[in-house]
């Protein structure tokens, strides 16, 4: 496998409290892996492993190894600003920063001064939109309070915002458990796009969307990775008990 | 048909008697609003010369008839910006400590608790503690001194305002900034000042409409003068005192220069608060509510 991400021996604590066990995953490149499980079994402590989103949490203490790109992002010289422009992050519920929906996605780009007139925003800002699929929807209205959209465009904004500071790998953390079906539909077709260019890491609660996501599939429960593996194997034929009751909808 | 309006119900009644009591209240204080405006303007106004506001008063002291009182306008603008730029010094430290290190600790509740204490203290306390401070420290009644009593009068108010803005950020947009790969200071600068500063420039001026209105505190502490103050470390005029003390003169054209400097310490807080609230709605279009 071509692994994007490599997890080596993971453990993550919260005080005394073991949140992750010995995780040891590789996560494949251009593809999109889901991260499933009951909930409070770990799934999003896990992602925040991979954006170093976990220093952000008081008392949160963290051994083991993530490589990106065989590169360790928790390795002394290495700048967690670059690590988390190189792993994007849509939240469980959309945060328009306080700005228009221009500036918006312009933010990233700009601290990390990755164009250099208001011509080359301009276009950045229409591609991402673009490709976000909200360009139709804001064209006339770039510069009304990104807060003045729908909770669904506010999603599809965030996505734009964070293809916008090019990342590698889109993290997401039930992305669409905030958003109405039709706008979660639209969520999730963005993610089926743009999984060709991009590593995508996708934390849901539901069943249904794993399946329609999957290329690869991570079963946790209880701070552990139970079973991991390419989408049709560990749907047809888990190999562990407690990964096929889940399928079954036993718990 | 069940669904005609059952009037003589108790819990229509209970409505009926709580809208009564909102609407006497509403107008009681109204009507206090309108009476006080209308014996400040009706007695202010025909004394309200261009003279007023341009010349400093003239012969017999502040209680003479002739001049003006430009000397305690500015005076005031000098005492309340000196005292709410002091104040903002002092306040955003404490408001920034209480969230940073305090938040919603035991500790900070006792900060919090204090500061609204302080808040409820007479203002005429302040300024016999200004008073008591000056005399440790052989200052005598200066502009300086105000300014000092003035920014401790409005450091409650101004901190217990920012504190709430500031407990009021919501954490999910530090994160989706430092998600995009922002330092801290970037955040700070381009993401968290955006998102309060409506918040802070209501507290600010909220802070500068009770120090320009009070007089208790820099009766004792920054004293009177006919001229206009050019200097920290002499006395100087203020619009709250100028309507003390001619309001307290027997002659009623003197009286009514009382009320028509009333007219215009009103008019400022007025303005202060209008341009407050333009200023905000103008900066709050693009806060997370
Ligand atoms: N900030 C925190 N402090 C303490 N415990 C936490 C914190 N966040 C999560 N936990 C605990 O860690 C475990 C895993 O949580 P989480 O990763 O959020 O699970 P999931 O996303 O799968 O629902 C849970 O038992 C949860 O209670
Ligand atoms: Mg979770």
């Amino acid at each position: 496998m071509d692994a994007h991400i490599q997890v080596n021996n993971l453990n993550v604590y919260y005080g005394r409290q073991q949140a992750l066990k010995d995780v040891n995953i590789e996560i494949p490149k251009k593809q999109i892996t889901v991260i499933m499980g009951p909930s409070g079994c770990g799934k999003t402590t896990l992602l925040k492993t991979f954006n170093r989103f976990l220093e952000l949490t008081d008392g949160a203490q963290i051994t083991g190894e993530v490589l990106v790109d065989g590169e360790n992002i928790y390795d002394r010289e290495v700048d967690v600003t670059e690590v988390r422009k190189a792993v994007g992050l849509l939240a469980q519920r959309p945060s328009p920063l306080p700005m228009s929906i221009f500036d918006n996605i312009v933010y990233g780009m700009h601290i990390h001064r990755m164009k250099r007139d208001r011509r080359e925003y301009k276009a950045a800002v229409k591609h991402y939109l673009e490709i976000a699929g909200l360009w139709d929807e804001v064209q006339k209205r770039l510069h009304d309070p990104a807060t003045s959209l729908s909770i669904g465009q506010q999603q599809r904004l965030c996505l734009a915002r964070g293809l916008a500071v090019e990342p590698e790998i889109i993290l997401g953390d039930e992305p669409t458990s905030a958003l109405d079906p039709i706008s979660s539909q639209n969520i999730e077709s963005r993610l089926l796009d743009l999984k060709q260019n991009y590593t995508t890491v996708i934390v849901t609660h539901t069943l249904r969307q794993a399946r329609r996501l999957a290329d690869y599939v991570i079963y946790m429960y209880l701070g552990e990775v139970i079973e991991a593996g390419p989408a049709k194997e560990v749907f047809t034929n888990p190999k562990h008990e407690r990964t096929k009751q889940y399928l079954e909808g036993l718990f | 048909m069940g669904m005609r309006k059952k009037h003589l119900q108790k819990r229509h009644l209970v409505e009926l008697f709580m809208k009564t009591i909102m609407r006497v209240s509403f107008v009681i204080v109204a009507g206090a609003l309108g009476l006080i405006l209308w014996t400040i303007i009706s007695r202010g106004l025909p004394a309200l010369t261009w003279d007023m506001v341009t010349q400093v008063p003239k012969g017999g002291y502040y209680m003479g008839k002739e001049g003006g009182i430009l000397n305690a306008i500015i005076g005031s603008a000098y005492l309340a910006t000196g005292g709410t730029i002091l104040a903002i010094l002092l306040s955003l430290p404490i408001a920034l400590y209480l969230k940073a290190y305090l938040g919603d600790s035991k500790w900070g509740g006792c900060v919090r608790l204090s500061l609204d204490v302080l808040w409820g203290i007479p203002s005429v306390v302040y300024g016999a503690f200004g008073f008591a401070l000056m005399i440790v420290f052989g200052l005598r009644a200066s502009l300086l001194a105000g300014i000092i009593v003035l920014a401790l009068i409005e450091l409650p108010i101004m901190t217990r305002a920012m504190d709430e803005v500031i407990r009021r950020m919501p954490e999910d947009l530090e994160h989706a900034a430092l998600a995009l790969g922002s330092t801290k200071f970037e955040v700070a600068l381009r993401v968290v000042t955006r998102q309060m500063l409506p918040g802070i420039v209501t507290a600010v001026l909220l802070a500068f409409g009770r120090g320009i209105g009070d007089a208790a505190s820099v009766l004792f502490t920054a004293g009177y003068t006919d001229r206009i103050s050019t200097s920290l470390m002499r006395p100087t005029a203020s619009l709250p005192l100028a309507v003390f003390f001619q309001l307290g003169s027997p002659y009623p054209e003197v009286q009514q220069r009382g009320y028509a400097a009333a007219l215009i310490l009103t008019i400022i807080v007025l303005a202060v608060s209008l341009g407050s609230r333009w200023l905000s709605a103008r900066l709050n279009k693009y806060t997370v509510k």
